[in-house]
């Protein structure tokens, strides 16, 4: 019962976690590209990869906190305008290639000597080079605080302070993607993500929207790299394929084109996945199962779990927890 | 009839325009030349000179594969020419995308509907109103800036929606309606725009005869409003019933054109849709021998 009671308490702290709040955000940004205009972006960990450079680097080389959120967003920006103005002009599913092939691009670079003195190379750049001016801004008293089970330092790296901001940020992204897209705005988008040439034969700017959207929602994408970059080290290894995966797994969860479904799968998402690896740890350590699933695999096996329920969601749920159900009462394709 | 003395008012305009391909028109809307279209090897569309009158009805018809739509898509911005340019009000289109070309005031729907599914028939419909201030990024987040505008394009679409039969079906997603109110919803959709011109695409295709006859009334109406309309088509009936122009296009060229009644008995229209020996009967035995075979193919050769 001990047990069952650290597990679950084990899993309530993902609910307000600071990396629960990096793959929100990135997923906002993400449902600004795929959920409101249909475009197929399958390198968002590229986005939070730069942006997490972006913070890190500037951090490192003396800037102040907000220079470094600024250069962050910027960097998504450029990634986005470089991926974006050659791509978009194409069928969507070029955009897809490109992208997943341009985050694996950064990830290399990253990973590569070239610029081993910025980024640190394959091991990554240090969270104590950059750390300090982040949390020299909190104003919570030292010491530390629970609320209820869940206990944290309040300022420093897997700290209360972090959480706020990683929250904070959240929420004014989430504000700002709401004003926006319950806009005439977003009702252009929504109409590319539907037929993007009946929206071009009445007139508007396809080319344009799309690009506009594919930004925002890069430098969304960038700003949710400094949230995960905040309580951890910036490893490039760590910021692959698979985070593209898992951003799209909270996305698809919680329900793309809705507001707060980023925020509610990427939640749900952490989570579950935490209570299903710490239960399988200690089933496997004290009981019979461990004949079976041994520790070590669990790990590998979660992975797994993860890439089934994706499967699972687009075949049986494709609107998520959060969508719309009139819009699966006729084929929409 | 009123409907009756409009008819004939546009076929009066267009009663001193001699009935051969790519004659001129007392006043062009629309003026294409030397437009040329080739896919690999093949000419899809190949019309020297076309002009289309304003305040007409104009039905582009043709058997399949005649370049019908490819010339749509030419002359709207959504294909590329290999040679040619056009004119529209006198301002060369030539080159422009689509978005362009509809700002413009040359509207065009498509063959397959594109109703926008998962935004309800009203969102469509407010989709299409031009020059929207909420539709800018920089003040889509003020809606005091666009509610004004918001309200006055809503008022507009139901009204128009009213018309179509469609004001029922405002909230309903579009993906709901049927393919006949798609196409209404098409016809609609492009009216908020205000077009000086507009296109349809085959707008009988898909369509239960019982909607035809309202389709063909909405048609006849938006040119008594002032409105011009050029249609692709493939049924006959509807064409005979509401053009006051008809232009033939065979194998890329047009290849006649004229009032519908007279243009239907053109030679080269028959030749055109049924071949050149529609009356030869193909059961007749008469086929088997070699020496009238080759007199039909010597005619076939002269052609």
């Amino acid at each position: 019962m001990e047990e069952f009671l650290r597990i679950l308490t084990q899993s309530m702290g993902e609910l307000l976690a600071p990396t629960t709040a990096a793959y929100a955000m990135a997923a906002i940004g993400l449902n600004l590209h795929f959920g409101y205009t249909g475009l197929l972006n399958m390198g968002q960990a590229g986005f939070m990869l730069l942006g997490a450079y972006g913070f890190g680097i500037t951090l490192t080389s003396g800037g102040s906190f907000w220079l470094a959120l600024l250069v962050a967003i910027a960097a998504g920006v450029l990634f986005a305008l470089i991926l974006g103005m050659p791509t978009l002009q194409l069928r969507g599913d070029y955009l897809a290639i490109v992208t997943i092939s341009a985050a694996e691009i950064v990830r290399w670079f990253g990973r590569s000597t070239l610029w081993q003195e910025w980024t640190g190379g394959a091991s990554g750049l240090q969270g104590r080079y950059y750390k300090e001016p982040f949390q020299e801004l909190s104003f919570l008293p030292d010491g530390r605080w629970a609320l209820g089970p869940l206990e944290y330092i309040n300022t420093g790296s897997d700290s209360w302070w972090t959480r706020i901001v990683a929250w904070g940020l959240v929420a004014l992204v989430l504000l700002f993607v709401w004003l926006i897209t319950r806009s005439p705005w977003g009702r252009v988008l929504k109409g590319i993500r539907e037929d993007e040439d009946a929206v071009r034969a009445l007139g508007k700017n396809v080319y344009s929207y799309k690009l506009q959207a594919l930004v925002i929602g890069g430098a969304i994408g960038a700003l949710g790299g400094v949230i995960f970059a905040l309580p951890a080290a910036i490893v490039p290894d760590s910021m692959g394929r698979t985070m593209t995966f898992f951003v799209w797994t909270i996305l698809l969860l919680g329900g793309a084109a809705s507001v707060f479904g980023p925020v509610l799968g990427s939640m749900i998402f952490f989570a579950a996945y935490m209570f299903m690896r710490t239960g399988m740890r200690a089933l496997a350590e004290n009981t019979g199962v461990g004949d079976v699933i041994t520790t070590t695999n669990v790990e590998q096996i979660g992975g797994m779990l993860v890439g089934v329920t994706l499967m699972l969601l687009v075949i049986f749920r494709p609107q998520g927890i959060l969508g719309n159900k009139k819009e699966l009462a006729f084929n929409v394709r | 009839m009123s409907v009756d003395e409009t008819t004939t008012a546009a076929a009066e305009v267009l009663r001193s325009v001699k009935h051969v391909p790519g004659s001129a028109k007392p006043s062009p809307l629309l003026v294409a030349d030397h437009v040329t279209r080739r896919f690999g090897g093949m000419t899809a569309v190949e019309v020297d000179h076309l002009e289309v009158q304003e305040g007409v009805i104009t039905a582009l018809i043709g058997p399949n594969g005649a370049g019908k739509t490819t010339l749509f898509n030419l002359l709207t911005g959504f294909d590329r020419p290999n040679t040619g340019e056009w004119s529209f009000q006198g301002r060369s289109l030539t080159g422009k995308s689509g978005a362009a070309v509809a700002k413009a005031g040359m509207v065009r729907t498509f063959q397959l509907t594109k109703a926008l599914s998962r935004l309800t028939v009203l969102q469509n419909m407010l989709l299409a109103s031009p020059s929207n201030p909420g539709e800018r990024l920089a003040l889509s987040w003020l809606p005091f800036l666009w509610k004004k505008h918001e309200a006055e394009t809503t008022e507009k679409a139901m009204e128009i929606l009213a018309r179509f039969k469609l004001d029922t079906k405002a909230s309903d997603y579009a993906g709901s309606l049927s393919g006949g109110q798609r196409k209404l919803l098409e016809m609609a959709r492009a009216l908020m725009t205000d077009p000086t011109i507009i296109m349809l695409d085959e707008p009988m295709a898909g369509v239960n005869p019982a909607l035809v006859q309202s389709l063909l009334g909405h048609i006849q109406a938006l040119r008594d409003e002032g409105m011009t309309v050029l249609f692709v088509e493939h049924d006959m009936h509807a064409v005979r019933h509401i053009s006051d122009w008809v232009v033939v296009m065979a194998e890329g060229r047009i290849v006649a054109e004229g009032p519908p009644d007279s243009v239907m008995k053109n030679q080269a229209v028959v030749d055109a849709y049924l071949g050149a020996h529609h009356d030869t009967d193909l059961g007749d035995d008469a086929l088997l021998d070699p020496e009238i075979l080759a007199r039909l193919e010597a005619e076939e050769e002269k052609r």
